[in-house]
């Protein structure tokens, strides 16, 4: 399968994947404590993406009852939305603490490159 | 009868409010309040385990009362209690030990806020332990992450605070595989609840639909949760954390932590995804590989620490490497063995966390190896503590380190191809837990006696300090080390009957 065709038939998981591999590089890899930040709040959000995408039916409603209609077929199933609120609640406290960290860490070492922090914290140790 | 199988949501439920009520009140009635609250998830988690005795089965608790496809469920069998049961003492031994140095170690006003952090991570573990749902499961590994992570920088020094940021980066990168494992897994079997999902990925290996995205499924979960507890090539910030936090927050974070991850993985290999399908999709190999090189070199890197507490980090890295190897064994005697270790290392390496500290105390605070010189002649019952745990992290007979190496060994000949590897690892790994852990207790009692960095005075004012609770705890840690190592039928029957219920 072209990458094309991935791109028409399932559009928005496919970028979900993108995304995630994106958001993941960057926790993993870059140096800047906010840019990790930012990172790890890309590849949640891809996660929520890719829920919301396969959680919705194409010509279905939001399961709230309107006009009197209550065939089940008519409703999208309200779990993965449950899920995405539910993940987000979880990644906003977990942005917070990191970000309360990062605040810590650089009025103590004048830096967001965490190497560096690291480097500086070695050189206390051994002092 | 019945009302007991309300307890296991009880337990979770109480932790969490304890957590709450702990947030309002001063440090000393927050202390007491956690280890009223540990003490009675104890009982509960001991009555809880007569009644899965007593049932024979799993019991299955439903929350709200909808039935299976809709609404969240508890599930308990015999091994789950056993562990709340032993989670509970760890627990309940650790605060002991460790809290006349909390008080030291955290800054003033702010001892409660250590001791919600207990609460919560013990309602975490309850949940990690108890859940039969996926989405659960995650909510509380991110709630357990982050309760471990205020226990790092509770410590209000630099350490704390670098240690604690390189750990929820590790951590974070665990959990971000683990959710979208379960996204994806909720994708292809369309449920949440562990025994629905479980039938539908029958029929998805039955059809053999879904091949490739169940491998990667697999693979994401055990990737995110093997990251989560620190094996080896992603152990880089164990050391770090363990040997700066305080006390108390090292042995629970080296004995529990890891370990509430472990079994939920366990969970999902068994409930889930079924152990035959895993063995079939050959991830068990990988953690096989990576069980062994943790346990060589852990070792290798424990041996070149001087600092002690960072030396006991290090063989947790082993360790862990352990649990893994018999986890990827893909045998029950594998994974009964893997189970047996994580109870070893829980009491052994709290002990060790514990007795360390008991150590330092009559050594000006010195922590590197040879400071401790003769310590264990200036605080007996920290000495004797300290050797025992030792010793059973070796594998000496009659403690429970033998039992577990015993284990894994016999387990090993069940699978060819694995035996030779397997038997070296633990021949090499053994004798290097030897030369680090018997020069350390070698230390401890070598030196003339007086020949010490402290003044008399000094020494005695240190004893005097080592509280009772700190005693107690030592002592009670090494008799479950000596429990497990001498009633060890008892518990291999529970647990391999609990395995047996946990599918």
């Amino acid at each position: 399968m072209s990458i094309s065709v991935l791109f028409a038939s399932h559009l928005e998981e496919t970028v979900a994947m993108i995304l995630f591999g994106i958001g993941f590089s960057l926790l993993l890899l870059n140096r800047n404590l906010i840019k990790k930040i930012m990172g790890l709040n890309i590849m949640d959000t891809a996660v929520y993406l890719f829920l919301t995408a396969k959680g919705y039916i194409y010509g279905r409603m939001v399961p709230i009852l309107t006009d009197g209609i209550t065939d089940p077929n008519a409703y999208t199933n309200p779990i993965p939305d449950g899920l995405v609120l539910t993940g987000i609640v979880v990644s906003v406290s977990v942005s917070a603490l990191l970000l309360s960290l990062t605040i810590r860490l650089y009025d103590r070492y004048h830096t967001l490159d965490l190497d560096k922090i690291i480097m500086e914290w070695r050189k206390e140790e051994d002092a | 009868m019945d009302f007991l199988r309300n307890l296991p949501f009880f337990c979770i439920m109480l932790a969490m409010f304890t957590g709450i009520v702990s947030s309002a009140v001063s440090g000393r009635a927050a202390r007491r309040l956690t280890l009223a609250m540990v003490t009675a998830v104890l009982v509960m988690s001991a009555l809880t385990l007569v009644y899965a005795e007593q049932a024979g089965e799993s019991t299955t608790y439903l929350m709200g009362h909808f039935p299976a496809p809709w609404g969240n469920e508890i599930r308990f069998g015999t091994l789950e209690a056993f562990l709340a049961l032993y989670f509970a003492i760890i627990m309940l031994l650790s605060v002991l030990g460790g809290w006349s140095h909390a008080v030291i170690d955290i800054e003033a006003g702010k001892e409660n806020l250590f001791y919600v952090l207990i609460d919560l991570m013990m309602s975490s573990l309850l949940a990690m332990i108890y859940t039969n749902d996926l989405f659960t499961g995650y909510v509380f590994v991110e709630i357990n992450t982050i309760a471990a992570c205020g226990m790092i920088m509770i410590r209000q020094n630099g350490h704390g605070i670098v240690a604690a940021i390189r750990y929820m980066v590790m951590s974070l990168i665990g959990s971000g595989l683990f959710l979208i494992g379960i996204s994806l897994l909720y994708d292809v079997t369309g449920h949440l609840l562990m025994v629905p999902a479980h039938s539908a990925v029958e029929q998805i290996v039955a059809d053999g639909t879904y091949i490739v995205p169940l491998l990667v499924i697999i693979v994401l979960i055990s990737v995110g949760m093997a990251i989560k507890s620190g094996l080896y090539p992603f152990h880089s910030w164990i050391p770090e954390t363990y040997g700066y936090a305080t006390p108390t927050a090292s042995a629970i974070l080296s004995s529990l932590v890891s370990k509430g991850y472990i079994i939920l993985l366990i969970k999902i290999f068994y409930r889930v995804i079924g152990f035959d399908t895993v063995i079939s999709s050959h991830v068990l190999n990988a953690l096989f590989a990576f069980g062994v090189i943790a346990m060589i070199m852990g070792s290798v890197h424990a041996i070149l620490q001087t600092d002690c507490r960072r030396m006991i980090a290090y063989s947790s890295v082993a360790q862990i490497g352990y649990i893994y190897m018999g986890i990827g064994l893909g045998t029950k005697a594998g994974m009964v063995a893997a189970v047996f270790h994580l109870l070893t290392h829980a009491a052994t390496k709290s002990l060790l966390f514990i007795s360390a500290v008991g150590l330092y105390e009559v050594s000006d605070g010195r922590t590197d190896y040879l400071g401790l010189r003769n310590a264990g002649f200036r605080n007996r019952v920290a000495g004797l503590a300290f050797s025992v745990g030792a010793l059973s992290m070796v594998g000496f007979p009659m403690l429970s380190g033998f039992i577990s190496k015993y284990l894994f060994a016999t387990a090993a000949l069940e699978k060819p191809h694995k035996m030779l590897i397997t038997l070296a690892a633990l021949i090499i790994s053994t004798v290097l837990n030897a030369i680090y852990f018997l020069r350390q207790v070698v230390t401890i009692y070598s030196g003339r006696p007086g020949e010490a960095v402290s003044t008399g005075r000094f020494i005695k004012e240190a004893i005097a300090e080592s509280t009772f609770s700190e005693r107690f705890a030592s002592i009670a840690l090494v008799l479950l080390n000596l429990f497990l190592g001498l009633f060890s039928e008892v518990v291999i029957n529970l647990i391999s009957r609990g395995l047996d219920l946990f599918a």
